[in-house]
Formats: C-alpha cells, structure tokens, sequence
C-alpha cells in the first residue's frame, strides 16, 4: 500500500477524522480522569481548588492534545519515531548533567515554566521507535539473535541513564514497556525465558551486592526491599507507608467509609495521598465496590486499546497501541499492587488519577497515538 | 523504514496470537489485583477497621462533676464552681512558647519564678501536651485572654469544675477536702479508675469526702475524639457526659454547725450535737478551724506553716480524732455502773470529808472541804470526788469499763471521717496488756471520776449522753440519704441498762442544771418544755503536786494557757422528751461549768428553737450578753449560702 493508497483509500480526512475516534476510550479516559478530580477534592478536605481544579486544567489541556494527535497520519509518527528517540536520549543526558534534584533523584530538566521529565517521554518514544522497528523488520527475522539483539540495545540504552539517575521504578518500566512490544512482535519465546531468568540472576546479585563496595543499589532502595518483605520490621519508619496504606485499604470494606469519611487519609496516616496513595484514598472512602470500578474501568482501556490494536491491520499502529496500552497497564497494576503491598514501596502515580502534570501529559499523548492508530487504521 | 504501511497476513495472524497472549497476562495480572483487594477488603476487612479505629480513634474521658453535699436541710455544703484557666499547647504556638508568655503576663500575673518553672515544663512534656498557665482565673482575666486569643497562639481559656465548700470552715474537719490525685494516693489504690489519671481530676483526701468518695465521684464521661498521626485532636466524633456523682444528704444542719462554730469562736474547742432518737449527727464542729477552700486550690507554703504552727491545732479534727479525758462527765458511768452492780441503790449515801485515802494515797475530793453526806443526785449535782471514790472501790474498774462500753465509750463509733478515735474504756486486762502492770486501786479512783486512764471523744460523750437520755442503743450516723434515697432510719434496741437506774442517773443531770445548788446552774434553760439536764466535766492536764496543793490550788487564770485544765460539759433537753445531746469540750478552759456549759447550753437552744436562741430562756442576768454575742456572730443566711472569703 502506498502513500497515495493510504491517502485515497478508506481512511477519514479533515474535521471528520473526529467521528473516526475511538470514543468509548475517550470516555473510559475521561471517567477515569473524573474518579481522579472526586479523590482529589476528598484528599483536599472537600477543597476544589487545591488539587482537583489545577488537575481538571490539566486534563482538558491533556484532551486537546490527544485529540490533536489523532490528527496526525501515522507516516508522521514512523517518521519522527527516531528523531524523537534520540531527543530523549539527550535529554536523559542532559538531565545528569544539569537535572535538578528532586526527591534524592534527578529526574527532570526545567525548561522555562515546563518541568521535563524526560524518563517519562522515553516511555512513549522508545514504543514509537521499536513499533517502527517492528514494522520495517520482515517478520521472518524478528527472532534472529542480531535483529533480536537490536531492540534489547535499543531499549537498554535510556534504561540504563535512567537507572543512574537512579530510578528503578521507571528503568523496570521501560524494559517491560519494550519487552511487551517485542513481546507483541512475535519475538520468539525462549528470549523471554532467558530474560526472566536473567531478571532473577540479576535480582540475586543486586541482594548479595549490599553493603560491599559494589553495592548496585541505594540504601534507601535496599530499605524499601526490606520494608516490602516485612513491612511490621519497621512499622514506624520505612514501613509506615505500606502498613497504613494496607490498613486504610482493608478498612474500606465492601462499600467503603463514605465520601470524605475516610478516617485514614482524613487524619494524615496516609503520605503522599494526592498522589502515590490516591488508590488508598479511593477503596478507603469506597471500598471494594469503588477499588473494582476503577480497576474494570482500567481493563476496558486495556481492552479496547487491545481491540483496536487487534483489528488494526496496520502492524506499526497495532505495536504502538499494544506499547502504549502496555505502558498504561504496568503504570496502574504496579501502583496497585505497591499500595496493597505487593510490591516493594516505589514512587509510581496511579495513571489519570494521580495529582501531577508530567505523568498526565505523558499519557495523554500516549492516548493521542492510540487514537491516532485508531483513526487512520487501514479500511 | 518506509512510510508506507507494512501488512501481511502472517504478521497480522502473529500479532494478534501474540496481542491474545498478552491480553491473556495481563487479565491474569488484573484478576491478581482484584483477588488480593477482594481478600483485604472483603474477607479482612474487620481486621483492618479495627486496625484503623484504633489509629485514629482516641478515648478521651471526661471529668464527671463530683457529687454534691447537702444539709440534713438542703443547704449546700460541698459544691462545684467554676474555674476558669488557661493551657497553652506549644505545637500550636508555633514553637516558642515564650513570646507568647510575655504577652500573656501583661494580661495575668506571672511571677517570675513562675515563668521560669513554666519554661521548663514546657522544654519537658511533649509539644501537643496543653499545660496549664494559670488556674482560677477571674472571670475579668478570663474574659480579656479570650479577647485576646488571636494574638495569644495557642492559648486556649478552659473552663471546668472545681470543689468549693461554700460554708468556708464551719465543716471542714466532717467534710474534709478534695485535692488533685497525687502519686502516693495511686499507690494505696488498687486498679485505679483511668479518671484519676486526669490532671484536673479532685479525690476526697481526708474526712467525709474521703470516706465517700465512691458515692461522690460519679462515673467519667467520654469523648470519642479522631486524632491524626501526630496525636493532635482532629475533631469530636461523640461525647457521652459523665454521670455526676451522688448527691450525698448529710445529717447535719449546716446552720447550727454554723452557730456552733461561731459560738466556739478562737477557742481551742469541740461540739458534737446528736439526735438522741435517730443517733444523727446535727453538728459535729471542731475550733478553730481552717478553709478547705485553701486546700482545693492549693494551699500556701505561709498559709500552711501558720496553720501547723497554730497552738490551738486548726488542723486538728478534735471531736471524733482528739481523746480528752472526760473528767466528771464520766460520773455517770460509774454510777450506773454501782446501781447496775447493786452495790448501791439511789438512796445509797457516802460521806465526803474532802478527801479519802485508797492503796495508802490521798485522793482529794475537788471542794477541799468536803460535800458531807452524798446521795446518787447529789453525787452529781455537786459533782463530789470522794462518794464515786468509795463507790469505785466496791463496783470495781471492770464493771466500770463494761459501763462505759454499753454507753458508747471505748469504741469506735464508725462515722464516714477520717481517723475516728476509739478511746480508751480502761479494765484490769487492758492495763495488763498495754502495761504489763496489775491495776491498782488507785487507778480505779482515778477513773471514776474519768481521770486517769479514762479517755474519749467529744463524739463518745455525746453517744453516751444520747443513751443516758434516750434509754436507746443510740449509735452516731452522718448519712441521711444518697441520691435522693433516705437512709433508714434505724431502730436502736433498749439499753442494757436497768431504766430505773438511767432515770436516776437523769434526774442528777436535772440537778446539776436546776437545783439550786446544781455546779451549772447558771447555764440552765428557764423554759420549762425545753428542761435541760448536763454535768460539767473538768479534766487536769497535769498533776497537781503535794507542794501545790500545800499552797491551796492555783487559779486556772494564773496558768498559761497549755496548762490550763479542759472544760467539758455534756446535755441534753428537753429532759422529759430528749431530743437532741450535747457535748462540749474546750481545751485549756479552765471548768466545765463556767466555759463549756454556756457554749454547750446555747448550742443546744439553737437546736431546739430551729433558730438563734430565744433570749427569754436563759436566766434573766444573761440576755444581755447573749444579745451583744448574737450581734457580733456572721451567720450565713439559711436561703443564701455565700462564699466565704477566699
């Protein structure tokens, strides 16, 4: 199919490209983002202009972006796909060069009133860039050991500034973010299974590693480790934060303590509640019934992402849905399972819903691709 | 890479085999999730609540107003007023708390020694802890650090409930005084109640409020407050009040009390007034006496000493904790003692020459020379020595001791006080036991006429008094009802004593008020119906030496006042219906008759007139005197309880 194909053939232009939405997403995302405003304003103590109103521009702000980005035809995203890689790259090295410090890590740059947070872009671009990868590889090579090895460089390259940064959370992230595309590509499966053991290899060494002089971890990472295996070790110290989320969780019950009744984040046994915390917030005030909507809500994202992706018969918009979507899963699963305490305690917003602009924004535009995908699908 | 879209059926076919795989994990991964809230939030959810209750749910107990004391009448005698105070929380004063100190003083005295004890509390408890800056505040200074709190950070005015004896120190030694728990009271009680732990909690420290502190501390309320992490009060989930504590009806007449305590003035003395057919207590005063308001707040190092230092003992409970002995007040044991005995009968005579010698010792008689021929009445009457000398030697001290246990001596009669003294009803086996020694005739002499051995409370002589009178096993009570609910009032069985013999020892108490010859016949009632019986009592505080007694017995006047003898005087009236006995004790004195039997016989009045006593019931000669004495006493108002002075 040719460029001429793309444009004569089935595929909506102009204005009426938004009839070609994926809607039902558009508002999936958009009852997500309203669960987020409703938490906010209890985490505010019934004040809206603290973080809901802030969120709520954000979030508009975030719509236009993404519907914008569905505009855009995909031979424009597999064109930038490597400009936009290496721009983050940069960055990442620009952020240990000049990055300021924030919460013991550098993570972002400060470009004018914009607070880059490069990590985070990495996540979109380095989907964009394997998906077209994916794509210009012919299929009987993706499981050649160079051609396989190529996207493992690819994606270990920004994992490992990221890491230096140090940040383990988004450095997981990334390399489970490109697994899931190569994943997706047809990659064969003993790759995986060496990887995974390797993870675990590598996972032992990092634990022998503490307190020598090779230690590959922070203390502070070490302690969250701890914390996770025995959160009751400490519960005043490093384990506070998971034992009053796990209390505040359980708490809830079937149909939770009520809107802005939520004893635990009322009274500040819970940190960073407007953020990290904010899916305790909601199954304490909500309980289980609210804790389920909101993850059912996540699924069909995931879902109708995956639809879209599966019917898609374009590869490089079906791998880029399957790495956004991907992304946007481990993004809420490791924030879920990390405040019900099975996951080591790490700094990771909850998708939508936690206050903050750079996660929003990144997600946004993620959706912007996906829907864009979506829009220009082959007919 | 192209821009021209790549697809393939194979590709396509991959995708989507591998896009259902994924989708595959990624619904397990979901299911996980779901799986584990469902197990917290469901299954576990009891566990975490109480978890989270417990975080966040604090208890906090209320203070319960302590129950009130009233008069046999309703007056009340024991009450709760407010008090005012301020606490200042350091959190809340933003760290420094000493700015806010200064700006405080300005308002309120703050010495500056207080200030610096101040400084260091708050260097020492924790920056959430509220201490108290200042107690008992006017309601001028209260209202002004109210108006000012915006720029007092911190400070919070509080009110709360504190002790008050509105009748200042007419009852202070029955009602004793409430104070803050202090760590020796915790360790004399076992499982405390948590309300004792509170800084402004009061607990009956001595006397009545003591004693019946079960009934008078009411049951602490509780607030359910919801504290954050750092413990600071969010706000009050519930508040269930305390339950105030019993309203305790006392069985005295706060009025007479009052009469009784102003009659008495800065003498060293005790009154204790007994219903003789209820046994209830209408007044029981000790003098001097002190405020117990002091005590609540907190009583002075100064104010203290000079009360320990005082040589009259206001702190000193004298009528049921101060053991005299009762001298001729005695007499009566002894003679009913000698009917009961049969060693004589009421006709019975012996001769008094003035003195008369026992174990090879003289044993002067109190007339040096002599009453001559004495019977049973006029033994009393004339109070003669030497005829319960004679009497004494052929009844013996053991059934003398038996008599006096019968009459309430040597007991402890138990009143809801504190330290209330048994006395001392002596017998051969009691001076074997606490001697080691044989009894001794003389002691027996000494005895008869409540010398010696002999020792009781104004309470004990009142008791017995109430017997001789009523013929009744009379036994002493202060509690007329608790909580509205009566006491009752109870049926004392007859005596053990012949009453025949009792009417004889009566009619010597009418003798010594209305014979002519009578030791207290200047203190008589006039009125007929109120017909008053007594017998005077004057007890040596030391011995009088040969030598003395060579240069003729010194005037009780020419002796310093620690030396002097104690007057006593017992009575009751009216003498054909008794209702009400009196005992009467003034330490030093000098005699019964003349010191103790006015106060004990004015007393008395008060008691059966319902008011101040009518002048036309005392002899003619004395209205005067009683008049002037009337004007000069500060009686509370029976409607009006005031304040006393602070």
């Amino acid at each position: 199919m040719s460029y001429l194909d793309y444009t004569v053939a089935q595929t909506p232009t102009g204005i009426r490209k938004i009839l070609y939405l994926n809607w039902p997403l558009v508002f999936l995302i958009a009852a997500v983002a309203s669960i987020g405003f409703l938490m906010l304003v209890s985490v505010a103590g019934g004040k809206v202009d603290t973080w809901a109103e802030p969120q709520m521009y954000r979030f508009a702000a975030g719509m236009v972006i993404m519907i914008a980005l569905a505009f855009v035809p995909m031979w424009f995203w597999r064109g930038i796909s490597i400009p936009a890689y290496v721009t983050c790259v940069l960055l990442l090295v620009g952020v240990e060069l000049v990055g300021t410090i924030g919460m013991g890590a550098q993570r972002w740059i400060d470009i004018g009133p914009i607070r880059l947070q490069p990590s985070e872009l990495m996540k979109i671009s380095q989907v964009l860039l394997l998906a077209a990868y994916y794509d210009w590889l012919p299929p009987h090579r993706v499981s050649r050991p160079l051609w396989v090895l190529i996207p493992v460089v690819l994606i270990l390259a920004p994992t490992g500034l990221v890491l230096i940064q140090p940040d383990l959370g988004t450095s997981i992230m990334l390399v489970a973010g490109g697994g899931i595309v190569m994943f997706v590509a047809g990659v064969s499966l003993w790759y995986f299974g060496v990887v995974i053991a390797a993870a675990v290899g590598l996972v032992a060494t990092v634990l022998e590693s503490r307190g020598t002089d090779w230690q590959l971890l922070k203390d502070y990472q070490f302690r969250r480790i701890d914390t996770f295996l025995d959160p009751t070790a400490d519960p005043l110290g490093a384990g506070y934060n998971i034992i009053q989320s796990q209390i505040a969780l359980g708490s809830g019950g079937w149909s939770g303590r009520g809107f802005m009744q939520g004893t635990q984040s009322r009274l500040n046994f819970l940190p960073e509640k407007h953020t990290d915390f904010i899916f305790t917030v909601l199954a304490e005030e909500f309980g289980f019934v609210g804790a389920m909507s909101l993850l059912g809500l996540y699924t069909l994202i995931i879902g109708f992402c995956l639809y879209s992706a599966l019917s898609n018969r374009d590869r490089f918009a079906s791998l880029i849905t399957v790495g956004i979507s991907g992304t946007f899963f481990l993004y809420f699963s490791i924030n879920m399972a990390t405040v019900m305490g099975m996951l080591p305690a790490k700094g990771s917003p909850l998708p939508l819903v936690s206050y903050g602009g750079t996660s929003l924004m990144i997600l946004m535009l993620g959706f912007g691709l996906v829907q864009a995908a979506h829009v220009h699908r082959p007919r | 890479m192209t821009n021209a879209p790549r697809q393939n059926d194979a590709s396509g076919r991959g995708i989507t085999r591998r896009g259902l795989m994924l989708a595959g994990i990624q619904l397990g991964v979901v299911t996980t999730l779901a799986l584990k809230l469902r197990s917290m939030q469901v299954e576990q959810a009891e566990q975490y609540r109480m978890l989270a209750d417990g975080n966040s749910i604090k208890i906090r107990l209320l203070v319960p107003a302590r129950g009130l004391i009233h008069d046999r009448n309703g007056i009340v005698i024991a009450g709760n007023e407010q008090n005012y105070r301020v606490t200042l929380t350091r959190e809340e004063a933003g760290g420094d708390v000493e700015p806010v100190l200064h700006r405080l003083a300005r308002l309120i005295p703050i010495s500056d020694a207080r200030m610096a004890e101040l400084l260091d509390e708050f260097s020492k408890r924790s920056a959430i802890t509220p201490i108290v800056l200042a107690d008992r505040l006017t309601w001028e200074q209260f209202s002004s650090i109210a108006v000012n709190a915006p720029a007092l950070a911190g400070v919070t005015p509080e009110s709360g409930l504190s002790r008050v004896y509105p009748r200042g120190g007419d009852l202070a030694h029955v009602l004793g005084y409430v104070g803050p728990v202090s760590d020796y009271d915790l360790s004399k009680i076992e499982n405390p109640d948590p309300v004792l732990m509170l800084p402004e909690f009061q607990l009956g420290k001595v006397g009545f409020e003591a004693r019946m502190e079960e009934h008078l501390r009411g049951k602490a309320g509780q607030r359910r407050v919801e504290v954050n992490s750092a413990g600071r009060e969010m706000r009050q989930l519930s508040r269930q009040e305390g339950e105030q504590g019993a309203t305790v009806q006392m069985t005295i007449d706060a009025q007479l009390q009052n009469y009784a305590a102003q009659r008495m003035g800065q003498e060293s003395a005790a009154a204790v007034v007994i219903d003789v057919q209820t046994g209830d207590i209408v007044t029981i005063c000790s003098s001097p006496s002190f405020d117990p308001n002091k005590f609540v707040r907190g009583i002075s190092s100064p104010d203290y000493k000079a009360l320990m230092n005082h040589d009259h003992r206001p702190l000193a409970d004298k009528t049921v904790q101060g053991v005299y002995p009762p001298g001729s007040t005695f007499k009566m044991v002894t003679l009913l003692a000698g009917l009961e005995s049969g060693v004589i009968n009421a006709g019975s005579r012996f001769y008094c020459p003035g003195y008369t010698t026992a174990g090879g010792r003289r044993f002067h008689c109190w007339r040096k020379g002599g009453h001559g021929t004495v019977d049973a009445v006029t033994s009393l009457s004339h109070s003669c020595d030497v005829y319960y000398y004679e009497l004494a030697q052929k009844v013996g001290i053991d059934r003398i001791a038996a008599m006096a246990r019968k009459l309430g001596l040597g007991q402890r009669h138990d009143l809801p006080m504190s330290a209330v003294a048994e006395g001392i009803a002596p017998d051969r086996a009691w001076k074997q036991a606490r001697y080691g020694q044989a009894w001794q005739v003389g002691d027996s002499l000494n005895a008869s006429i409540g010398q010696g051995y002999v020792l009781a409370s104004p309470l004990q002589l009142a008791v017995m008094t109430a017997r001789i009178a009523s013929g009744l096993e009379v036994r002493p009570r202060l509690v007329r009802a608790i909580d509205g609910v009566a006491q009752p009032v109870p049926d004392f069985p007859a005596l053990d004593v012949n009453p025949a013999f009792l009417r004889v020892a009566r009619a010597g108490m009418d003798a010594v008020m209305n014979s002519d010859t009578g030791t207290a016949r200047r203190s008589r009632i006039i009125r007929e119906d109120w017909r008053m019986a007594g017998k005077t009592g004057t007890s040596q505080v030391r011995n009088i030496t040969a030598a003395e007694r060579a240069r003729g017995v010194v005037s009780n006047d020419q002796l310093p006042w620690n030396r002097r003898d104690h007057a006593l005087f017992v009575c009751f009236a009216p003498l054909d219906a008794p209702r009400y006995a009196v005992s009467v004790i003034v330490e030093h004195g000098g005699g019964g008759s003349t010191v103790a039997s006015p106060i004990a016989r004015d007393i008395l009045l008060f008691a059966l007139n319902g008011g101040l006593p009518p002048l036309d019931a005392v002899p003619g000669d004395q209205r005067d005197a009683m008049e002037e004495r009337h004007n000069a006493m500060h009686l509370f108002a029976p409607d009006a309880p005031r304040l006393t002075r602070a």
